[in-house]
Parts: C-alpha cells; structure tokens; sequence
C-alpha cells in the first residue's frame, strides 16, 4: 500500500508524460506548417535514398503511368509502403502544405512508437523489479527512486531533434522505426503474432532488422531482461543447501521463481513465434506478389531493394562511411569489400548473442545500433530509434542502482553528447561548403561522417561495458546478500 | 497522310523542275553521282553554303555486288549490319535558329546538335537491334577517325519510340556532345566520293577555309531498301552533305551596313575547275530570299507575265548583280507567298580547266530581311543551383510565322498546334518526371489538358539513359510554352569521371520537332517525302560534384581503421570477464607453489614472446593448461607444413613410390641445367 502522497506523486508523473507527449506533437504540427518544411527533405542526414519520399513519389507516378515502379533507379523501397502512402503524396490540399498527409501519419507513427516505447518500459521495469526481489537484493535507494525507464525513452524518443527532424523531413524511416519498436514491444509482452508481425515488416522495409530474430527469440523464450540467469541458479542451490526450515514466503517464492525464472526457456513461445512469422512473410510477399505482378513480380522487388542496400549502388553523400569508401575504392575491390563490410554486422551477433543473452532488449538495442552504424544508408532517424532505445536502460546505464559504487555508470556520457551535438551541428555546414558553395571538398563531409562513426562505435562499446558492469554489480550483490542470509 | 489545308505548308517547289529526277527513271539500274551546292545569303552578313553528293547503287539484286561509283566501305556497312536507314553527323558550332532560319530544310535536316549525332535503323529482329548497333558504332568509329565507339556504352544511346522518328523498336538514337570534329573527319567522308576533292564541286573545300566558319557540320545519310521484302527495290542512297556558314572577307562595298558582296574565291579560297567527271550532274544554285528584295516580287509578277524567265534584270538589277549569267532562275512558292525565295541555277558542265568557275554576289544597296522561323523558337536552360538538384527548362516562345498563321486561322476555334519533345538524359542526371509542369503564357497547366501523348523511359544507374518523348497539343494563340522538371544530380564512381570532371558533364541537345508542318527536302528525286520542321535546342552543362581524387588510398585506411576500431573495441569489452580475473588472481595468491616443467614451459613461453618471464609462482594447473595448449598448437602448425610440403613437392614433380615412404624425382623430370648452372654458382 502505498501513501496518498505516492499515488499523487505519480498521477503527477503520468498526466507529466502526456503533457509532454502531446507537447511534442503541437511541436511537430507547427513545423509542419513552415515554409517547405524548412527543407529538411533534401539533407542527406535525414532522407536517404530509400526512405526518401519524393523518390516514393516518383515511384507511384511511374506505376500510374503503367511502369514498374522500379523502373529507373529512383525507388528502393516496398511495394505495400507506396501503396500506401502513394496516393497521399499526390494529394494537394488547398492552402496546406504539400505532403500534409504523409507527415501527419508520420507524427502519428511518431507518437504510436513513444507509446510502444512506454509500453516496453514498463514491461522491462516490473520484469526488473521482480527478479531483483527474487534474487533478494534490496537497492540501495529504494524502488520508488529509480526512474520511471519507459517514460523517459518515450519522451527521449519524442523530444529528441534527431526525431523531429526524420519526422518533418518526408521520410519513411518514422514508419520502419515504429516496427522495430512494435517488434520489441510485442516480443516484451510476449505476444508471438505482434512480434511476428513487427519482426516481419521490419525486414521488409529495411532488411536490417532480420538480425532481431535473435534478441526476439530470447525474448519471448526467456521473457524480459533479467540479471545473468547464473545468479538465480546459485541463489537456488545456495538457499537449497541453506536452510530446510526457511519460512512460507521464501517457499512461495521458490515456486515463483520456477514458474517465471528466466530459466526455463519457453519453447512454445518460439513455434509460436516462427509459425507467425511464417504467416506473416507469406501474407506480405503475396500482397507486394499482387502489386507488382504486372511489372517483374518479385523478384524484381528483391533485386531493387535488398539488392539496392547490399550492393551500395547510389553513392550520393550520407551519414554513414561506406558512400566515400565505395566512390574511392578501386573497382576490382568492391566486391570484397561489400563481403567485409556486411559480415562485419554479422560477425558480431553471436559474441554479443552469447554474452548478453539474459538482456534480450539490450541486446535488441545493441543490434539496431551497430546496424545503423555500419548499414549502406544509414540516416539521423536510425539514431532516433537506438537513442530512444537507450533511454530504456537509463537505470542499468547511469549506474542509479548503484550509485555508492557507481560501477555501472556509463563513461564518456557527455562526452558523447557533445559529439553527436557536434557532428550535427557540423555535418550541414560542411555539406554545405562542399555541395553548394564549393569552397570545401568530399574530404570535409566525409570528416563528419567518420566522426560520426567513431561516437557511434564509443557509445556501443560503452553502454555495453556498463551493462556488462551493472551485471558484475548484481553478481557481487546477490552472492553478498546470499552469503549473509547463509550467515544468518 | 491527311494534313489539314492550313499546315499543308510546302516552301520550296524544288525538285520537280530539276532534270534528274525526270531522267531517273530511266536510268535506275545504273550507279550515279551528283554533285550539288547550295550558296545562300544569311541576313547577318554570312555566307551559307551547303555541299550535297549523292550515290546511288541500284539494288544488289539485279545489279551484283560490284560497284564503280559506290563506296565499298558503306556498301559493305549496309549489308554487314542489315541497316535500312543511318545518319551520321559531326557538327561543330550552333545553328543560329534566330537569324538563320529554322523553317527551311536546310535548318530542319542539316542543323545538328554538336558534336556527334547517330542515329540508325535496323533491319533486323529487335533483341538483336543492340548488337547490331554497337557493331556499328565500332565501324563507324574506324571509317571515320572519331569515338564514335563511345555510343556503345548503353548508358549512352536510346531507343526511342515515337518521339525523334517513326520507326518502332529497331532505331537506335545517341549522340556525343563533346566531340571535337576536324578533318581527320572529313578526310574519310570525302574518301567516299569518286572524284574525293580533286575535282567537282568539292574542289572548292579549302581545309582552312572551311573550319573557321561559324558553323560546320559533315553529314552521312543513308536508305537503303536492300531488305524490305516486298517492295520496289530502290537500292541504296548514300547522302553526303556538308553545310557550312562561312563570313565573307572584308571586300567592303562603300557603306558598312551594306551587305558584304563575295564571291566564291573570296570565301573558299579556290574556284571551281570542272565538275567531276564521274558526276551525273554538277550544279551550283544561288538562293535569295524574296524578302530580301521586295522589289523582285514585282519583277517576278512581270516575268510570269510575259514569260522571259531569263530576264537579266533578274540577276542585275539595281540591288544585286551576279558575276555570272544563271543557266535558269525559279521561284520556289509556298501558301504565304510572303517568304518565298528565288533560286538561280548554274551548270558547271560548260566551264573547263582554262576558264574557272567563280560565281561572285555584290550588294548595290543595303537590304534587312529575315529568313523563315519554325513555328516555336525553343531554348533550353538549367535552373537551380548548387551541386544537389536543379530543373529542366525547355521554353518555347512563338516567332512570326506562327503569329502570321494564327492570324489566318483565328476563325478556328479548336486549332491546336502540335509539339514533339524528344529528349535524352545520362544517368547521374536523375529526373523525377513527377514534378513535370507544362505552363502556357506563364499560367500552369493541368498535364492532362496539354499532354496528348507521352512516354517516359527512367534512366536505371550506370545502365540506361532517361528518355522523355512528349507530344504536346497547345492552343494556337499562345505566346510562350514552357515545360520544367526537376531532378537530382547522381554521384559517380572516382573512375567515371572524365579526366576533366570539373569542367561538367552534357546533357544531349533536345529535339523538338513539329509534324504538322512539313518542310520539303531541297535535293530529293521523290516529291512526296517530306519531312517535319525539326529543331534542336542547346547542349546543356550540368557540373556535378568530384570527391577527392587523390584519397583513395586515405579513405580506405581510415574507414578501415574505424572499422578495426569498433571490432576490436567491442571485442575487447565483450571478452572481458573482471570476476574471472579476480578469481585467477586470488588463486594465485593462494597456491604459490609450482612444478618445474611448468616453470620451465612458462619461461620457454616467455621467451618465445619476447617478454621477460611475469612470475615464477604463476599457478601450476593454468600455466600447465596453456603450455599444453601451446604445445598442441605448435603441433598442428607443424604437422599441417610438413604435411603442405610433401604436397608441395608432389607438385613439384617429385612422386610417391609405392610401399615406400620416399619421395622420388624421375631422373627425366630433373632439369639438368638448372642443376649445372647452380653447381656452377656454388
């Protein structure tokens, strides 16, 4: 039971996010309604060319006129997303500006996905909370002190100008971000057919996202992010060989911890899982097989877009490294070099796979991480997903837990802020320069994007280490807290 | 084909009146030449001439292989690559639409964009139309000295389909702006001739002369009906012409704002001598537009009246004087009578070696006058700037003629004037045909409502060109048209660039042609060929931006270098076990006794590392452990090169014999001199 005061306190806190959240969205509303969108759609930070929705356009104006929508390496994306948003992009409204329409629905996957994102939170910070009090480790401040997880990543999510920024810029990433974090949100509440369908778009729309199967199989095989499962094996043991007479609650508690221990690896769950996706691949191929079957079919689509992504084939400037690299490389190298480049993405899965296998969210974090960071055409909207993500981890990461060791706390933190800051501040000056003015050349653009990479890279490297830490933290905890329940 | 009577324009009445095509007839089974040129005032103050030279070979089937007149090299061209149609040309200079006309046929049929211009019709099925035409790129670019190899890339052809010509499917379209022309081009073209330019009519093509005209452009045209199954055979014609503007000297006549006089000596730097010999007909014509002399129209009038076609007031009259009597004069008619011309035609077949053929034109008194105007003046031009995106402009603006017209026909409510678009973009020139905007008199216009027909290619990356083709119906009244699409400008590769990438890339010249009104060709036999007023607008500059040229080598390492970061570092962390090392540590604190192989080992170890041995207490049971290891992984080393070396020597020519653990060199697989030469080197 909690005091009068709490509840207020958190009625408080609650009506605070959505006061926010729908700040966030008058904010988005009223940009919208500056002149061209204050040109946010032509910067190559924002629209790439496969999120780009004047190539969208482009596309459904060609399949109007009775041509294959990828006629003419202008559009790379799905079949189901220019369907979509297609005619809308067509649709003037008097007075309004253009795209009104489709930078509405963007808002709106906008504020779906901070709600997907609270959702995950919540689901992530009782899953937390109840292997903590099973593990019998008390924080140190008390649970009502440790942030409420969810709502700060939804508004992190919201808030965050990189976000604004994708939203206003008529792209489609807010779209590809909302299934990823359907994904996840689905795969937290396990809820197999949800996840299915998040995982199943996902790859669809930017083929990346397929390296989730993973953190999602966990997820829903092992339920959500919990302290290395080696902890609750030795508290088991160590409370078997303990004591015998131990009271009713810890008995309960036995039972409890059989029943939802993250232990126990649900394989229902998974067949669940594949049968769904299995559904829902088949469902989405034979819709995109409906639209394109007079001009291709489907193969075609595979060529255009996953081929598209894989091959590097348009090598106008972005945030990422590999534009530079694949314009300069020498031709006979490319090949190779596309290899090493891709498997580096997939090199890393199993390591990180094993290592952090009891923080399947984490490690869906991880992953969309690295994979905006080495992807072809990797834009500020793919930041906006794995900064809102991070927000998730905000208690394991800022070391609030353990504050008196202050062992999980993440480095270089501010650091990174002023990095990122940095380099969006700097990327459009020296795009700019380069393409406009011509005073600057390729070399100062490319300057930004390896920086970029390099803050990137420290702060995967970095949160992981924290997490890693936080784990370590636990350990020492809980062994300490069974060691003085033996004693005693 | 039904034209209506407003548009049936035909401007010149030329070809009936000639003898040649009166005597073709008869003679059609027999190889002929002509030799023409056309010497045409320009109203600022130039000079036109244009060559035409004609072979004709009658059809392989009745004639045989063998040829007098005919080129062997195009003869052999046409049957190799099955064409039923070509034409090549090489243009320096921009045709000046404005002042030099744009009506006529000279200026539909002879002004070409700059640089190289192909275009070809096969006969032949349409997956093997590009084969054909890259065969024949390569061809062409060895008979005529130019790259025309460069049109093989199929990122620089087209293949359009209604937009440039009639012919679906088999025509091939591609063009080289940039192209320098020079006579290491026109040697070969005239080579074709039979008499080259030793004599005849091209005699006159001083080298010097003719390139420092203002405009210079060397046609090839051929029709051949060699494979059209089922119809009159004609056999095939080859077209040679080559049209030139040239400047008068400056032989002023009194005032300046006279029109320069010249004669052919004057401009050529040479005369005529003969004709050629092998030439079925050698003619020289003279044409002046009737609106330069208002005054001939009466005398015209009178002429006809009393039908002295050889008056000489004709051609010396108080205006102008010819140096030499023409053989006939004619009046070349049209519907509006207004912008007829007079044409004065001269045999060269009397002239011999000792008394040359000079035809001079002074001016006695200054005239202004203007040549006839395609309905629409068009231009293109660039809009936007920066290196990212830009837009297309292509405007039409409305000249005398058509206002002249309109005039006539303003009773018509529904006349509507036709404009074919034709258009050809390069790949990094990415065009989003959606934002396609057509605006008349400066108002937009609904697509559908201007748009009568329209095809749209997209250009595909490093693969195929863009292709536009727009037929647009516009009202008759209008006063300017203009059309503007944007696009977006691609990013090569460091090895597409030209080795002068900053100086821009070309976008290939637009075509715009009008097919309701038809301009005759001045030259041909056939009188009902006819071919559209035809138009090409300005090559446009498009600079796209350069990475660094010289970082390839920098931008490998870096990226690689952060590549290698975010691995290692990542690797690094995920590798970490802090409480497994914790744990070694107190262990070793714990035993600190230790066996002597295992100090041995780790000494050993030590040293293989080049470190100094860390701790002689290290623990027996993990030092053991990894010397073991150590021990296993020297072994595999090992026996994987013992065994890659047996290989090896196999390969070498040693063999195994067998039941033998020996390996043998056969004594006639040893190389005798190698081993005396290295005996005597030791």
């Amino acid at each position: 039971t909690m005091s009068d005061p709490e509840i207020l306190n958190k009625k408080n806190k609650k009506l605070d996010f959505w006061i926010w959240g729908i700040a966030s969205i008058i904010f988005r509303i009223i940009l919208i309604y500056f002149p061209k969108n204050l040109n946010l759609s032509s910067r190559p930070e924002v629209s790439t060319p496969l999120t780009n929705l004047r190539r969208l356009a482009e596309g459904y104006w060609l399949k109007q006129s009775s041509i294959s929508p990828y006629a003419g390496s202008m559009y790379h994306g799905s079949p189901l997303l220019l369907s979509m948003l297609g005619p809308l992009t067509v649709k003037k409204i008097e007075g309004q500006p253009n795209n009104l329409l489709c930078s509405l629905i963007f808002v709106n996957a906008d504020f779906v996905a901070a709600l997907l994102i609270r959702a995950t939170g919540h689901y992530l910070q009782t899953a937390y909370d109840r292997s903590l009090e099973l593990l019998g480790i008390s924080t140190p401040l008390g649970r009502s002190e440790a942030l409420p997880s969810g709502e700060i990543a939804a508004l992190v999510y919201l808030w965050n100008p990189l976000t604004i920024v994708t939203c206003l810029g008529s792209s489609t990433a807010p779209i590809e971000n909302l299934v990823v974090i359907l994904t996840l949100c689905g795969a937290c509440a396990g809820l197999a057919p949800l996840a299915a369908f998040g995982w199943v778009m996902a790859t669809h729309f930017s083929l990346y996202p397929v390296i989730l199967i993973i953190p999602v199989v966990l997820l829903l095989g092992f339920g959500p992010d919990a302290p290395p499962r080696k902890l609750f094996i030795q508290k088991k043991f160590g409370k078997v060989g303990m004591d015998l007479s131990s009271d009713k609650s810890l008995k309960h508690k036995e039972v409890t911890t059989l029943r939802v221990s993250p232990m126990h690896f649900s394989w229902v769950n998974i067949f669940h899982f594949l049968f769904w996706a299995c559904l829902w691949s088949i469902y989405v191929l034979l819709l995109c097989g409906i639209s394109l079957k007079d001009y291709g079919g489907l193969s075609e689509m595979f060529r255009r877009t996953y081929g598209f992504i894989l091959c590097v084939e348009d090598l106008s400037p972005n945030i990422g490294v590999l534009w530079y690299f694949f314009a300069e490389v020498f031709e006979f190298f490319r090949g190779f070099f596309l290899i090493v480049f891709h498997v580096n993405i997939l090199f890393m899965i199993l390591p990180l796979a094993i290592r952090l296998n009891h923080r399947p969210c984490f490690l869906a974090f991880v992953y969309v991480a690295i994979s905006s960071m080495l992807k072809s055409y990797p834009s500020v909207g793919d930041a906006a997903l794995y900064l809102g993500l991070l927000g998730l981890f905000v208690n394991e990461l800022a070391g609030k837990l353990d504050i008196l060791t202050n062992a999980g706390d993440m480095h270089f933190s501010f650091f990174l802020f002023c990095g990122y800051v940095g380099v969006f501040l700097l990327s459009p000056v020296m795009h700019n320069l380069w393409i406009w003015r011509g005073t600057g050349n390729a070399n100062f653009y490319f300057a930004t994007a390896i920086t970029y990479a390099c803050f990137q890279i420290i702060l995967v490297v970095e949160s992981v280490s924290a997490m890693l830490n936080h784990d370590r933290f636990l350990r020492k905890l809980s062994t300490t807290t069974t060691t003085t329940a033996g004693i005693s | 084909m039904l034209l209506p009577r407003q548009t049936r324009l035909v401007l010149f009445l030329l070809s009936n009146l000639f003898f040649i095509p009166i005597t073709f007839s008869l003679v059609e089974e027999q190889e002929q030449f002509t030799e023409e040129l056309l010497l045409k005032p320009l109203p600022d103050r130039k000079v036109l001439s244009h060559f035409h030279f004609q072979s004709r070979a009658p059809p392989t089937a009745s004639y045989g292989h063998h040829h007098r007149l005919f080129p062997k090299a195009i003869y052999q061209l046409v049957h190799k690559y099955r064409i039923r149609e070509m034409e090549l040309s090489f243009t320096q200079g921009r045709w000046n639409y404005e002042r030099w006309g744009g009506f006529d046929p000279i200026s539909s049929n002879n002004a070409k964009p700059p640089g190289v211009e192909l275009w070809a019709v096969f006969d032949v099925p349409e997956h093997q139309v590009d084969a054909y035409w890259k065969n024949l790129t390569h061809t062409l670019s060895g008979l005529f000295c130019a790259s025309i190899n460069f049109l093989e890339s199929s990122t620089t052809y087209a293949a359009p389909e209604w937009g440039f010509q009639p012919f679906t499917g088999s025509l091939r379209y591609g063009t080289l702006p940039r192209e320098a022309v020079c006579t290491e081009n026109l040697t070969p073209w005239l080579k074709l001739l039979p008499c080259r330019d030793k004599a005849g009519l091209s005699a006159l093509l001083d080298r010097p002369s003719i390139y420092k005209g203002f405009y210079h452009s060397q046609q090839l045209h051929l029709i051949s009906a060699e494979f059209k199954s089922g119809e009159l055979d004609s056999g095939i014609i080859l077209e040679q012409t080559l049209t030139v503007v040239l400047q008068p000297g400056a032989k002023r006549t009194g005032l300046a704002y006279f029109q320069p006089s010249w004669s052919m000596s004057s401009i050529f730097g040479r005369q005529i001598t003969g004709k050629c010999v092998l030439a079925k007909s050698s003619n020289v014509f003279l044409q002046i537009d009737r609106d330069a002399v208002s005054e001939l129209k009466d005398m015209w009038k009178e002429m006809s009246v009393n039908s002295d076609k050889m008056s000489k007031s004709l051609w010396s009259n108080p205006y102008f004087e010819l140096s030499r009597a023409p053989d006939r004069i004619k009046e070349a008619s049209s519907i509006n009578s207004d912008s007829a011309s007079i044409l004065y035609e001269f045999f060269i077949q009397k002239c011999s070696k000792s008394e040359s053929f000079d035809l001079g034109l002074t001016w006695k008194s200054s005239f202004v006058w203007s040549c006839p105007k395609a309905p629409l003046h068009a231009t293109r031009f660039l809009m936007g700037s920066g290196n990212e995106r830009g837009s297309i402009a292509i405007s039409l603006r409305t000249t005398e003629l058509n206002r002249r017209l309109m005039d006539a026909d303003i009773s018509e409510e529904t006349c509507k004037l036709r404009v074919d678009i034709f258009q050809m973009v390069p790949w990094y020139v990415k065009v989003y045909y959606h934002t396609l905007l057509v605006f008349v008199d400066e108002k937009p216009q609904a697509l559908t409502d201007v748009i009568e027909r329209m095809h749209v290619s997209p250009s595909e990356d490093k693969v195929s060109p863009g292709l536009m083709e727009l037929a647009l119906k516009l009202p008759c009244g209008l006063n300017s048209a203009a059309l503007t699409v944007e696009f977006s400008k691609g990013f090569l590769h460091i090895d597409e660039y030209p080795p002068d990438a900053n100086q821009g890339f070309d976008i290939p010249s637009a075509v715009i042609s009008f097919p309701r009104f038809n301009t005759r060709l001045h030259f041909p036999k056939d009188d009902s060929e006819r071919s559209p007023v035809l138009s090409y607008t300005e090559v446009l500059l498009v600079p796209l931006t350069t990475p660094d040229f010289s970082m390839p080598y920098n931008v490998i390492t870096i990226t690689c270098t952060v590549f290698a970061l975010y691995f290692g570092s990542l690797l690094n962390v995920l590798r970490r076990r802090v409480g497994e090392e914790e744990r070694i540590l107190k262990e070793k604190a714990a035993n600190k006794k230790t066996g002597w192989i295992s100090i041995l080992l780790s000494k050993l170890f030590a040293k293989l590392r080049g470190r100094p041995s860390e701790s002689p207490k290290s623990p027996a049971s993990s030092s053991s452990l990894v010397s073991l290891k150590l021990l296993l992984k020297v072994v595999l080393v090992a026996s994987v090169a013992v065994g890659w070396q047996i290989e090896f020597l196999e390969l070498c020519g040693f063999e195994r014999i067998d039941g033998e653990k020996f390996l043998d060199l056969p004594i006639e697989k040893v190389d005798m001199a190698a081993l005396v030469s290295a005996g005597s080197e030791l």
